[in-house]
């Protein structure tokens, strides 16, 4: 009987073993991976590190340059992109929560908004450059705008909408005993209990919409020279770190790699700011 | 309101003398049904909750103490699928009809939670949330009123430095009594209580009673408590509930001494619950 | 007696006023609030139809721009392998193939891999590790896709093509059945390639997915399992995984979604070449490589239209996926009666 025991117990630990070392695996391979990258991205883009990256305008090949007015472009694009999304999105989010609960509008929204969240975003580009790009004849910042709005609105309407249901029903209620309509419990009791948290998915939003670039190909596209007229096309980083990795000069390589790591340090930062400095208290 | 007056300047403010005084019915409940959904939870409730005194509404958990006392403010409307039907006459008029301000009810019939509920604002906006519904006062004049709401409370003395300070950083008893601040800051004509002692310590709970008993002087209070001595304590009358039906509703006094129903006297004296 | 009753009714008389005058103001009040509800509810109503109406505008767009494409092409359009932008014909069905190879590589390895970082994360990672490290992963899942495309290209596709291709070619290339699919010249570029990126870079978020649905399974169940003297990998395999089996479903499916769309990390490294062969290390095309190397320099009107009318298929493919996705998920929890 011991025996038995003994060998049914050694095949049952052995197989834990095993699955505990193939999953160890999995992470130091997953991990390893990820990290390569990020090491690739740091050694070539410190190369390109200097102060005319961020001096300069992007050049001819062959030229010395720098990365100046992708930044620029960027930073205005995303910059009227949060003006717009972030309150049509808690807006939006405030809809679903208030007057959400056994809405079928509400419900087909929600869903759409779940959609609208992984679809596709050079899809979203052809959609901004159809209804902008074609109507005005050429490309522009504001195209680039709208696009990377409406990648951002889905975000923001999903947070705001998961945050204002964590506020207990006590606190609403005690609003509501005193009298209080709708609209004022919703915006000074409800939405104020969980503003961090409401910031955090403004932030997760920008971040997201820093990195992109396929929207921005059929839209702002990219501008060689210094510009600050949004009815133009605009210089942006992603889509300029493509137009020169894919290229085959050196210098414009190293520019890409460079712009690559401001691009993506901005991102990583946005996100820790989100999950620190914004940490929601539980509102219960 | 005149009947009041009188009735204290003519009375000693011990109970026994109010006994011999007519006294005028501020809520009277009549044949009250109500429903979660399908299931009947409180089944043809009657009693008066009488001006400037304190009612308790006792009896074991699930017994629709706290359903009932929801219903007199009409807060049970934010849930589709609940509703009542019979009658509730707030000063002569039915508060269950369809036309009625619920808003506006709310504003005369306040009410203070089990748990303690302060928002996410300061204490002084706290306070001022309320007033600032219906009132256009100025800033003195609503400083005035958030320091005499916080007197009310007995909280003054212990916030008067820190009133730009969030509620949130208060104690849970100092939050229970923010909460019943906030509640009296707006001059309601009722103030209902939903066991607001049961989430505090002893200490915090006593100092609540005492300030229950002051109130008492410029409002009407229901209180819904789960810990009899409490109702015993405070309460001018009692209202004993079991499984939804009210068993028997009278003068704390004599229904604690000399119970009519055997039912109320099991509860009481603990035979069971 | 008199004086007394006289002065007791002024009193009345002035509270009685008092009475009324602040219920007037209470009324005033009341209505200016009904309408402040309404606009309220109004606009928020409005903001919250943006949404719908983008995707609505999405779909209209893009029938439009596709429907001379469809008009010239016809049903066909769907399986014609043929890609010719200087005689103007054209046919989905390389980008198609394309994007359905690299999304199924992509899946069928960040799966395994995101399962065990998912499964270190919850069960085997040390507490003090625990925080840093799920900060890590959900970290690595907000770096830009461009970032993975040109590391696809200019480090991965190299030693890939030197080093990992002919040992594959002299393995598997040998085998039955799956042998075609690792024949051809190694140049590193290519479906396989861009399945491989597309894999790492999914795996941060399907991980991180996977952890957060691993998180909630109730510690009282495990506890229960470990009292029966489980090891931990029966744990896993016994009490987690059923539990979680519609969330893990759920995350693989976004990723899926994910991979599907993903223009960047592909475009890099596919090759680019509007062609199909049965070899996985030969270069091609997916929908979304298509649109980012042809739509800024496309000229003639049917070649803009049938671009656009792989944009149609291609948030066709995905809307499917994700709402198949969305419906297992509640499907499932509805059958477990947890809604």
């Amino acid at each position: 009987m011991d025996a038995a025991v003994n060998s049914v117990y050694r095949r049952r630990l052995l197989g834990h073993r095993i699955g505990i070392a193939l999953s160890v695996l999995a992470m130091a391979v997953g991990l390893g991976f990820l990290l390569w990258i990020l090491a690739t991205l740091l050694i070539n883009g410190f190369g390109a590190l200097s102060h005319t990256l961020f001096t300069m305008d992007t050049p001819a090949p062959g030229s010395p340059g720098g990365v100046r007015n992708a930044i620029v472009g960027s930073l205005m694009m995303v910059g009227l992109s949060t003006l717009v999304s972030t309150p049509v999105g808690i807006l939006a989010g405030i809809y679903l929560a208030e007057y959400g609960q056994n809405n079928k509008f509400a419900a087909v929204t929600r869903f759409v908004t779940d959609i609208m969240l992984s679809a596709p975003s050079i899809v979203i580009g052809l959609f901004v450059y159809a209804l902008v790009v074609a109507r005005f004849g050429h490309f522009s910042g504001y195209g680039g705008a709208i696009a990377l709005s409406l990648i951002a609105i889905p975000v923001v309407v999903r947070t705001t909408d998961n945050m204002l249901h964590l506020v207990p029903n006590s606190l609403l209620e005690a609003a509501f005993a005193l009298g209080a309509p709708r609209w004022k419990v919703s915006m000074t009791v409800r939405l104020r209990a969980v503003k961090a948290g409401v910031v955090t998915g403004v932030l997760l939003a920008v971040a997201r919409i820093a990195g992109e670039t396929a929207p921005l190909l059929f839209t702002a596209l990219n501008n060689q020279f210094f510009s600050l007229d949004m009815k133009q096309p605009m210089a942006n980083l992603p889509v300029a770190i493509y137009l020169f990795a894919m290229s085959s000069y050196e210098d414009w390589r190293s520019l890409a790699w460079g712009a690559a790591l401001i691009v993506t340090f901005s991102v990583l930062l946005l996100n820790i700011l989100s999950r620190t400095a914004f940490r929601q208290k539980n509102p219960q | 309101m005149m009947t009041s007056m009188m009735t204290q300047t003519l009375s000693s403010p011990a109970k026994t003398a109010a006994h011999a005084k007519p006294k005028t019915k501020t809520i009277e409940i009549s044949g009250l049904d109500f429903y979660y959904g399908k299931t009947k939870s409180l089944k043809n409730v009657s009693l008066d909750v009488h001006d400037k005194q304190v009612t308790a509404f006792i009896g074991p958990s699930g017994c629709g103490k706290s359903t009932l006392l929801r219903t007199l403010n009409r807060m049970y409307d934010l849930y589709p699928g609940q509703r009542a039907e019979g009658s509730i006459l707030y000063r002569g008029r039915n508060i269950l009809e369809p036309g009625v301000d619920v808003n506006m009810l709310r504003a005369k019939i306040g009410m203070v939670f089990q748990k303690p509920t302060p928002f996410p604002m300061s204490i002084y906006d706290n306070i001022a949330f309320g007033v600032r519904l219906y009132e256009n006062l100025s800033r003195g004049e609503m400083d005035e009123r958030v320091e005499w709401a916080l007197k009310k409370a007995a909280l003054w003395t212990e916030v008067k430095d820190k009133l730009t300070k969030s509620g949130l950083s208060l104690s849970g008893g100092q939050q229970q009594r923010l909460c019943i601040a906030r509640g009296v800051a707006v001059k309601p004509d009722v103030l209902l209580l939903d066991e607001p002692t049961s989430a505090l310590d002893p200490i915090s709970t006593s100092k609540i009673e005492e300030l229950i008993s002051e109130l008492k002087g410029d409002y009407t209070i229901a209180i819904v408590t789960h810990n009899m001595q409490q109702a015993a304590r405070c309460s001018d009358y009692t209202a004993y509930m079991y499984l939804g039906e009210l068993v028997e509703f009278g003068e704390t006094d004599q229904l604690f001494l000399n119970p009519v129903r055997k039912e109320t006297q099991d509860y009481i004296t603990g035979r069971f619950g | 007696m008199n004086g007394h009753s006289a002065l007791a009714a002024d009193e009345a008389g002035q509270a009685a006023l008092q009475e009324e005058a602040r219920n007037v103001a209470l009324r005033n009040t009341m209505r200016v609030q009904r309408i402040q509800d309404f606009i309220f509810h109004k606009v928020t109503l409005l903001f919250a139809a943006t949404v719908l109406l983008v995707l609505v505008g999405i779909i209209a767009s893009l029938a439009v721009g596709a429907a001379p494409a469809f008009r010239e092409f016809g049903a066909a359009f769907l399986v014609t392998n043929e890609w010719d932008p200087v005689n103007d014909k054209f046919g989905a069905l390389i980008a198609i193939t394309g994007t359905l190879v690299t999304s199924i590589i992509a899946l069928l390895v960040a799966f395994p891999i995101s399962f065990g970082i998912a499964l270190f994360l919850t069960e085997i990672c040390p507490a003090w590790l625990r925080r840093p490290m799920g900060m890590a992963v959900e970290l690595l899942a907000g770096v830009p896709s461009i970032i993975y495309g040109m590391w696809g290209l200019f480090v991965f596709a190299p030693l890939f093509g030197d080093y990992v291709q002919p040992v594959l070619k002299k393995t598997l290339g040998v085998l039955p059945f799956i042998g075609p699919f690792f024949q051809g010249p190694t140049m590193g570029l290519g479906l396989l390639t861009a399945g491989l990126i597309l894999a790492v870079m999914i795996i941060p978020f399907i991980a991180s997915v996977m952890r957060d649905v691993f998180e909630i399974v109730p510690a009282v169940l495990k506890e229960s399992a470990y009292g029966l003297g489980c090891t931990k990998w029966e744990v896993v395999r016994k009490i987690v995984l059923p539990y979680t089996r519609a969330g893990v479903v759920g995350g693989v499916m976004l990723g899926l979604g994910r991979a599907l769309g993903e223009t960047m990390a592909v475009t890099f490294v596919i090759g680019n070449a509007n062609d199909i062969a049965l070899s996985l290390f030969a270069p091609g095309n997916s929908i979304s490589s298509t649109l980012a190397n042809e739509f800024a320099e496309a000229s003639s009107p049917l070649h803009v239209s049938s671009l656009f009318a792989l944009g149609l298929i291609l948030f066709a493919i995905t809307f499917i996926v994700l709402s198949a996705a969305k419906l297992m998920l509640v499907g499932m929890s509805r059958k477990e009666g947890v809604k």
